[in-house]
């Protein structure tokens, strides 16, 4: 192998790895903040994979679209983070087998 | 040279993710999910992204995870509790988790094994990206300034204090 190339498929293999972390983080994790940080894990490991594949073909959209997945991501971590601050005050639970109802 | 940081990197967010799902307190996965971004933005400059991992360190590792990590002391979040749920859900997710890493590699080296990324072939510098993002996706970015707008306008309202609406009503 070129000493200065990488294949694009362990790119895209460490973009799957994050990705699947994110995922059973999100179904393992019982506290709510945590299974939040399980889905920007979810999102950096998509956003690794739009990166490699615009280094692939030579297109800079790709980097682009990061930046829109950033911008998505910041508004929904202001969001969540708001209303996970509104269950804790109302339940006073972080726990999510405890948060099962939308009404009080 | 680019293969052993390459390795590097990836050793990282590994580890980092992996520690995410071993450790019970927030705020253990909190560090650790930094350290999986700031390794991303080490394999973003590998990519020739260069912006795009200073974005990563400033907006992801910065700003978000200080977010969060301002949640978790506010709330003083402890240690999660073990219920007969997790343990059903570890029980499902993990093998679930292996069978979507397998499949995916199996996908990926089966499609695209001998391709390669030239590192430092894609010009990517700031002017570029500004050319792309203010002339090609000028209304995406224009709605997004709504978003954001829409998302702290959510933040204030859905943080406040409920009693301060009731009192206002009598």
């Amino acid at each position: 192998m070129a000493p200065s190339y990488v294949p694009l498929s362990y790119y895209l293999l460490l973009s799957g790895f994050l990705f699947a972390c994110g995922v059973v983080g999100f179904l393992i994790k019982r506290n709510i903040i945590t299974i939040f940080m399980s889905i920007e894990l979810m999102l950096n490991g998509v956003n690794l994979s739009f990166v490699a594949f615009a280094a692939h073909w030579h297109a800079l959209a790709g980097q682009v679209f990061v930046f829109f997945v950033m911008v998505v991501a910041a508004a929904e971590a202001a969001v969540g983070l708001a209303i996970i601050i509104a269950v804790y005050r109302t339940r006073e639970t972080l726990n999510v087998d405890q948060v099962n109802l939308l009404k009080l | 040279m680019h293969l052993i940081l390459f390795l590097a990197f990836g050793a990282v967010c590994v580890g980092g993710a992996v520690n995410l799902l071993a450790q019970r307190h927030p705020i253990n996965s909190a560090l650790s999910l930094i350290a999986v971004m700031a390794a991303l933005a080490g394999e973003y400059l590998l990519l020739g992204a260069e912006f795009v991992a200073a974005v990563q360190v400033i907006v992801y590792a910065g700003a978000i995870m200080v977010l969060f990590i301002f949640v978790i002391m506010l709330l003083n979040a402890g240690e999660e509790e073990q219920t007969n749920g997790s343990r059903v859900a570890i029980l499902l997710g993990v093998p679930g988790m292996l069978t979507g890493s397998v499949l995916v590699a199996w996908v990926v080296l089966r499609h695209s094994g001998t391709e390669a990324v030239p590192i430092g072939a894609l010009p990517g510098p700031p002017k570029e990206i500004a050319q792309l993002l203010f002339h090609d996706f000028l209304l995406p970015f224009e709605v997004t300034s709504v978003l954001i707008l829409i998302a702290i306008m959510g933040a204030v309202v859905l943080a406040s204090k409920p009693e301060r609406a009731e009192g206002k009503a009598d």
